[in-house]
């Protein structure tokens, strides 16, 4: 169980690792905190012919906040935002939503971005960029764009990063998730979620959010609901997200977590 | 820019325990494997190579690590902290040591390196944890031998004991 | 729910008492200290011979098929590799290892024409270096011809089923039925008869070390020198020289200092041995291989998956008259020895901790497309157990008593001991009433139901469960001789006993060094037996040394030998103690000459040898113990010498099956009760384990730390087969749990700490009256933990593991129907895995239009996702070169598609598979086409998928999506050649299929 051969590269600058993502495309991977590309590595999964370093760059290493903006950089680890003393004021959704990734050990390493990258159906960074309405920043050569986050997850482990882009950094706007709640299934403390749900207040209402149960996590806005038109609602959802079975739990059981857990979440929220 | 090409052997160098080490190493070969193997510090287990056990945690610049999912290269001019450096000399333990052996908190000893390197990295900067808090620490590890209660005791012993010993902590 | 229970987890004993006997205290460990301080000597820890070569080995992705070629050639001209061997050139060097039962059956370390599960070895690559091996691997080209498989025991032994093993026709390979007294008298009188079915899962205890071999062969010599992490039983000793076509003097197996667990399952390392030792002999090297954990959890070893149906015949009042055992043992692809003990292990405690005299047993053995099986702590005790005490709670509800009731009213007279058992065990001691009674009071069972009736006043869901075992320890050697018929038995000769050894030296200097065969993998046998030594000589335990390493080309060691059956303490420890008493008892002789006193007089205390009735006469033990190696001339005639004593002992008591098939299985029986609060969230149908309490009489405590350290152990097994762990498969034979986060162990957070109680009867078979105990909770936390489940929810049946989803369903209503307008949920699959879908669409163009494209072989190169080269081998059959990938994922397949039952330009079904380093996969799709009556067409499409090999082993929680995204990427790339190629009017066939690309793979 050893990674196949590679080329590596430890950047330093930015420019460095955009001019190896053009040069190299689909065959280079950025190494960040390595925590799900190191495991695919060592099985073989993964064989791209260069890693990209990107550790080692200050500049990609910043959490920013501006007018409320939290912006988190490329190199930002798990461990260093959720010790950030401005998080669980700017976006306490984030502040609960961290202790679920991984473990302690896995967070010390691991990235906001990387798993981001990553984009695993049942990760806790990806349903909280829905559910937040945050935005991507990718950066290749020739320029920067933003996208989205129901832009940036096109399905499993598939995003709208282009081979040469390289996600840059992560915002998340401000003031998002001031009245929030979030809560998540797993086999056990630690795992992938069975069912994650995030649960936002809105201008309008609220907005509810799924990660474990489609290819991708899955957000709807609704407006203050309560009562059967919520089952209703949160009902239509559980059946839309097309849950499936696996070793691990039913698609009943995931649709039923769905509606259970988002009425408690949604109400909380709306109180 | 430095690019080590994959077919090439690249020196390595880095402070393990505050010593100095250096040896080559491929791209792609593993923290875990050239501590063992080139470096001969084989304190470090391998029990997964896919990030779940545990066992081979190290800490890397302060910052716990899988020895498994981090490159040999990676750790180029890092302090490397293993198992090997937590005795404050060869024929003595230290405190949490001996809280593990006083409470039977290992059998094989084969996951323990790396729980204890979590453990010392942790109660470094925890100086009043709580069982919640250790059990928190320690679900990123498996072992198959003691029933975990043993270690959680450990900890908090080690932690009670190192509170009363500032002296001990500041030096250890 | 872990929290608060530290408390009452053991420490060190501080009583410093000098004339306190060392056995029975909680010294600390003299191992602890390497251990502690990354100083182990664990296999791959130590160095290897010069030129040593490193193998990998490419593993089957199918369950079931044959192999039609394997082409290595790119394999063995890539760097650094020196040899790679398949299995027809393992056969060359070797010969088939030993199968557990008489049938024209081989077995093989390595498949040779055809693989039987997903993992076999397929071929060994030795190369320089593990991953210049590994780069090795994925060059080989091996082509499967697939074969149906079956996965299930009773399925393997339907008429239909397909056939794994010729010489095991209808998969059956032993089916032998008993009786003992008078079962269908019983069942005919008795006033109830209670039944149960039960299917036992498969799991394994996963130490966190895995397999290592380190094999070099001597050509001058003709003989193989092996490190390996064995574990015993040596009696592979003589099945890894049978395979190395060499007398057994010529393999000369070694373990290393340390061993990273094994819990039984380092047992199966013993086909490895022998394939690593082909590989050195074939390159004239040594090969080192150590196991990765991907290829643990594959194809290591499991324990058995069982089916049972368990009647009783009951009285009116709960008595059982007789049992009447139905089972069906799955030992998957291959019956290694020493299966089928598995079943055969508990053949004399088939009545558990009860006294029944009648009982009824058919034991069949079937083979199946999984893993082999093998030793695994508890061996045969939980799905023995697992079927009983689940049959106990049934009886109680059934006739309304308290399960505690049924449990008391049936155990064994605590005048009856010894007690032979119907099937013939002979139970040492106990006093179960006692036991029983001391674990209600200390464990507060009344408190416990206080607290369940409070729950239930809330409407919370909460359960107490029960179990009574008995916990056999040091196997008889001849119990697995039960499968075989009396007048089978006696043609093969007689098999029975537990030889265990020990050796006691002085040197010197009178220090004393220890030597036993029972190679510990973690659980402080070193301390133990300095313990029991040091209390001989009246010296303490740092004074005594022990190695506790093999070395079967010189150490004193037999069949029995090894690690297993819970028999140290019991045998291994005693026989020590033997050694050391022979040593004593001359040295008594010795010092009594020179103390003028009769050796009846002597007294070993305090690092002296004196006169009991006047200490102050009295001479160092050292230099007693020195004497013999320094002037044997001094010594008495009849002393004899005193320099090293090596003990066999094998208890009187295990005797081979007698001719009614009655075996004393295992030479002790301890007893343990359990009971247990659960609580079932009713959101996610988590159990959450309240209080367990276990109360256990393993005879004489050695070391109290230790034993309770393997109760917790063994508990924590038990609660992970209870509630998290299973080596699951698809019908298919697709293994689903190849990764650590997907088998499932319990950590930190999910164990809690049992209030563990113990009562003491010593064995009056065993010289220090210590029974085993590391294996009874794994035989009694599974059912304890299910029959407290089942009461909370009011389940007649339960299955482990007890998964949240699973739970969930047995007790749920019926699901809200969906939003009027909106589809239902797709239908549950019928456990194929296949996934199937379908989907519709308008198109501008009329259907002859898209029928050509559809067919143009160019448009199937540029659907095809990744397709490199297409290689027509008719208008309607290709071969392609594709690469897959999903995120980073990726990987090289070999694609072979056809066309078939084409009906221009109405419909056409793609048929297509393709492999690779990754795995397998397979697809089905169905394309119609319709005018829509506006100049346009209506496609529809329907497929059906599957994947299977690694890729299913280690991604099953995303394998459905990365099917998706397969299918995806083919229609994306289908939208992608019909836009360049359609007139741009109207919707185009790019947005059509960019929608049905969407729909499968991508963003909805």
């Amino acid at each position: 169980m050893k990674p196949a051969a590679f080329d590596y590269v430890r950047a330093e600058s930015v420019n460095e690792v955009l001019e190896g993502l053009s040069k190299e495309g689909g065959n280079a991977r950025v190494l960040a905190g390595g925590q799900s590309l190191m495991a695919m590595l060592n099985m073989r999964l993964a064989k791209p012919r260069l890693l990209i370093d990107i550790m080692r760059l200050k500049e990609l290493n910043r959490i920013e906040e501006q007018a409320g903006v939290v912006t988190i950089g490329a190199g930002v680890r798990q461990a260093a935002l959720l010790a950030w003393p401005e998080l669980a004021r700017t976006q306490p959704l984030l502040a609960r939503a961290l202790p679920w990734v991984g473990h302690v050990q896995t967070r010390s390493r691991g990235t906001i971005c990387g798993s981001l990258a990553h984009a695993d159906p049942s990760a806790e960074m990806p349903l909280a960029l829905i559910a937040l309405g945050g935005e991507v920043h990718l950066r290749n050569a020739r320029r920067r764009r933003r996208v989205a986050a129901t832009e940036f997850f096109l399905g499993m482990m598939a995003t709208a990063r282009a081979e040469d882009e390289l996600i840059e950094a992560v915002s998340f706007p401000a003031r998002a998730g001031e009245r929030c709640a979030f809560r998540e299934v797993a086999r056990r403390h630690g795992d992938f979620a069975i069912v994650a749900c995030a649960a936002v207040a809105t201008s309008k209402g609220v907005r509810f959010a799924v990660g474990g149960v489609a290819d991708v996590p899955q957000a709807r806005d609704w407006p203050r609901l309560d009562g059967s038109a919520l089952d209703d609602a949160l009902n239509g959802f559980a059946y839309e997200l097309d849950a499936r079975d696996d070793v691990h739990a039913t698609a009943r059981y995931r649709r039923d977590l769905v509606r259970i857990i988002g009425r408690d979440l949604v109400r909380e929220v709306l109180q | 820019m430095t690019r080590l090409s994959a077919d090439g052997r690249h020196p390595v160098r880095f402070k393990l325990n505050g010593r100095p080490v250096e040896a080559e190493a491929e791209p792609r070969t593993l923290l875990s494997d050239f501590l063992r193997q080139q470096i001969g510090a084989t304190g470090t287990h391998v029990g997964c190579e896919h990030g779940v056990c545990g066992a081979c945690t190290v800490i890397i610049d302060g910052m716990l690590t899988r020895s498994c999912l981090t490159l040999a290269a990676q750790a180029d001019g890092c302090e490397v902290q293993t198992v090997e450096g937590l005795a404050p000399s060869p024929d003595r333990l230290g405190i949490l040591q001996q809280a593990f052996r006083r409470n039977h908190a290992l059998q094989c000893g084969f996951c323990t390196a790396g729980i204890l390197m979590s453990l010392d990295h942790y109660l470094r900067r925890h100086p009043a944890p709580s069982e919640a808090d250790i059990r928190d620490l320690l679900s990123g590890h498996l072992c198959r031998c003691t029933g975990y209660t043993p270690i959680v005791k450990a900890a908090l012993e080690a932690a009670a004991e190192l509170a009363t010993t500032t002296q001990e902590k500041s030096d250890a | 729910m872990a929290e608060a229970a530290v408390q009452s987890a053991s420490s060190v004993d501080q009583n410093t008492a000098e004339d306190r006997p060392w056995v029975g205290r909680s010294i600390e460990r003299v191992e602890d200290a390497a251990l502690l301080t990354g100083r182990g000597r664990f296999i791959d820890d130590l160095g290897t011979p010069p030129g040593t070569l490193h193998a990998a080995i490419l593993r089957s992705p199918h369950a079931h098929a044959d192999i039609v070629s394997v082409d290595a050639e790119a394999a063995r001209r890539a760097p650094g590799v020196a040899a790679v061997l398949t299995g027809e050139q393992v056969k060359a060097l070797t010969s088939s290892l030993v199968v557990g039962v008489k049938a024209p059956v081989e077995c093989w370390p390595i498949a040779t024409e055809r693989v039987r599960y997903v993992g076999e070895p397929v071929a060994v690559v030795v190369a320089s270096d593990r991953a210049r091996a590994e780069d090795a691997i994925e060059l080989i080209n091996v082509e499967y011809r697939p074969r149906a498989a079956v996965v299930d025991p009773l399925a393997a032994l339907a008429a239909d089923a397909p056939v794994l093993h010729d010489g095991f026709p209808g998969n059956l390979a032993s089916d032998r039925s008993f009786s003992y007294g008078n079962p269908e008298q019983a069942f005919a009188e008795a006033t109830h008869r209670f039944s149960i079915d039960i299917r036992y899962p498969r799991n394994s205890c996963t130490p966190i070390e895995t397999y290592g071999v380190v094999a070099t062969y001597d050509a001058a010599e003709n003989a193989y020198d092996i490190l390996a992490n064995f574990q015993g039983p040596f009696s592979i000793h003589t099945v890894i020289s049978r395979a190395l076509k060499v007398p057994g003097n010529r393999v000369r197996l070694r373990t290393p200092p340390d061993s990273g667990g094994s819990f039984g399952v380092k047992q199966g390392v013993f086909p490895y041995i022998v394939l690593i030792s082909a590989a050195s002999r074939a390159v004239g090297r040594p090969v080192k291989w150590i196991e990765d954990r991907l290829e643990h959890l594959t194809a290591s070893v499991s324990a058995t998956n069982r089916a049972t149906t368990l009647s009783a015949a009951i009285t009116a009042d709960g008595k059982i008259l007789a049992l009447d055992w139905d089972q069906v043992e799955d030992c998957g692809a291959h019956l290694r020895a020493p299966e089928p003990a598995t079943l055969y292990r508990m053949h004399g405690n088939l009545t558990g901790a009860y006294d029944i005299r009648h009982v009824k047993v058919r034991n069949r053995v079937v083979v199946t497309n999984k893993t082999p099986t093998g030793l695994n702590r508890g061996f045969g005790g939980p799905q023995v157990y697992f079927a009983l005490e689940r049959l106990v709670q049934r009886i109680a509800i059934g006739l309304r008593l308290d399960p505690l009731d049924v449990i008391r009213r049936n155990l064994v007279p605590a005048n009856a001991f010894p007690y032979r058992t119907a099937t013939g065990a002979l139970l040492d001691s106990g006093n179960y009433q006692e036991a029983i009674a001391r674990a209600v009071e200390q464990g507060q069972l009344a408190e416990l139901k206080a607290r369940r009736d409070e729950a239930r006043a809330q409407g919370r869901l909460y359960g107490i469960g029960f179990t009574a075992v008995v916990e056999p320890s040091v196997s008889n050697m001849g119990y697995i001789t039960t499968v075989l018929t009396a007048a089978e038995r006696r043609k093969a000769g007689p098999k029975n006993g537990a030889q265990a050894t020990a050796t006691v030296a002085l040197d010197p200097v009178g220090g004393v060094a220890v030597h036993v065969a029972s190679v510990p993998q973690g659980q402080g046998h070193r301390t133990v037996l300095s313990q029991v030594v040091a209390d001989v000589f009246g010296l303490k335990p740092q004074d005594v040394r022990v190695n506790t390493e093999i070395d079967t080309a010189k150490d004193a060691w037999s069949i029995a030998s090894g690690n297993y059956a819970s028999r140290f303490a019991a045998a291994v420890a005693g026989t020590a103690k033997l050694a050391a008493e022979r040593i004593a008892v001359r040295l008594a002789r010795i010092a009594a000459s020179q103390l003028n006193v009769e050796p009846a007089d002597i007294m070993f205390a305090g690092g002296f040898v004196a006169s009991k009735r006047n200490p102050e006469n009295r001479i160092a033990f050292s230099r007693v113990a020195a004497l013999c190696h320094w002037s044997p001339g001094s010594l008495p005639d009849d002393a004899g010498q005193t320099i090293r004593e090596t003990v066999f002992w094998t208890p009187p008591e295990l005797t081979p099956p007698d001719d009614q098939d009655r075996i004393n299985s295992s030479l002790c029986h301890g007893f343990i009760f359990d009971f247990c609060g659960v609580e079932i969230d009713r959101t996610t149908f988590e159990t959450r384990i309240d209080r367990y309490v276990t109360m256990h009489d393993c005879g004489t405590i050695l070391h109290p730390g230790m034993v309770n350290g393997q109760i917790r152990g063994g508990f924590t097994q038990a609660l992970g087969a209870a509630l998290y762990e299973e080596y699951a498969y698809a019908a298919d034979g697709s293994f689903l749990t190849g990764t650590f986060a997907d088998y499932l162990l319990p950590t930190t957070t999910e164990v809690p700490e049992p209030q563990i109680i113990h009562i003491e009867t010593p064995s009056p078979f065993t010289p220090l009256g210590a029974k085993g105990v590391g294996e009874g909770n794994c035989m009694s936390t599974p059912a304890c933990i299910a029959n407290a489940v089942a009461d909370a929810l009011g389940l007649a049946d339960v299955t482990l593991p007890l998964v949240p989803a699973k739970l969930a369903d047995l007790v749920r209503g019926p699901e809200p129907e969906p939003p009027t307008g909106q589809s239902k949920a797709a239908p549950t699959r019928e456990g194929d895995r296949r996934l199937r879908g379908e989907g519709r669409a308008s198109v501008n163009g009329a259907p002859e239009q898209v029928w050509t494209m559809l067919l143009d072989p160019q448009t199937l190169q540029a659907v095809i996702p990744g397709c490199e080269q297409v290689h027509k081998v008719s208008d309607t059959h290709f071969r392609a070169d594709v690469t897959l990938g999903i995120g980073p994922v990726s990987g090289r397949y070999r694609a072979d598609v056809q066309l078939f039952d084409l009906d221009p330009p109405r419909a056409v079904t793609l048929r297509g598979k393709a492999e690779g380093a990754l795995g397998f996969g397979t697809a089905e799709g169905r394309i119609t086409l319709e005018p829509d009556g506006k100049g346009g067409t209506q496609l529809s499409y329907s497929y059906d998928a599957a994947i299977g090999g690694k890729v299913a082993s280690i991604g099953g929680r995303l394998l459905d999506g990365a099917t998706r995204v397969i299918i995806g990427q083919f229609f994306a790339a289908l939208a992608r050649q019909a836009g360049g190629g359609a007139p741009a009017s109207g919707i185009s066939m790019f947005a059509l299929l960019a929608k049905l690309a969407s729909l499968f793979g991508g963003r909805r």
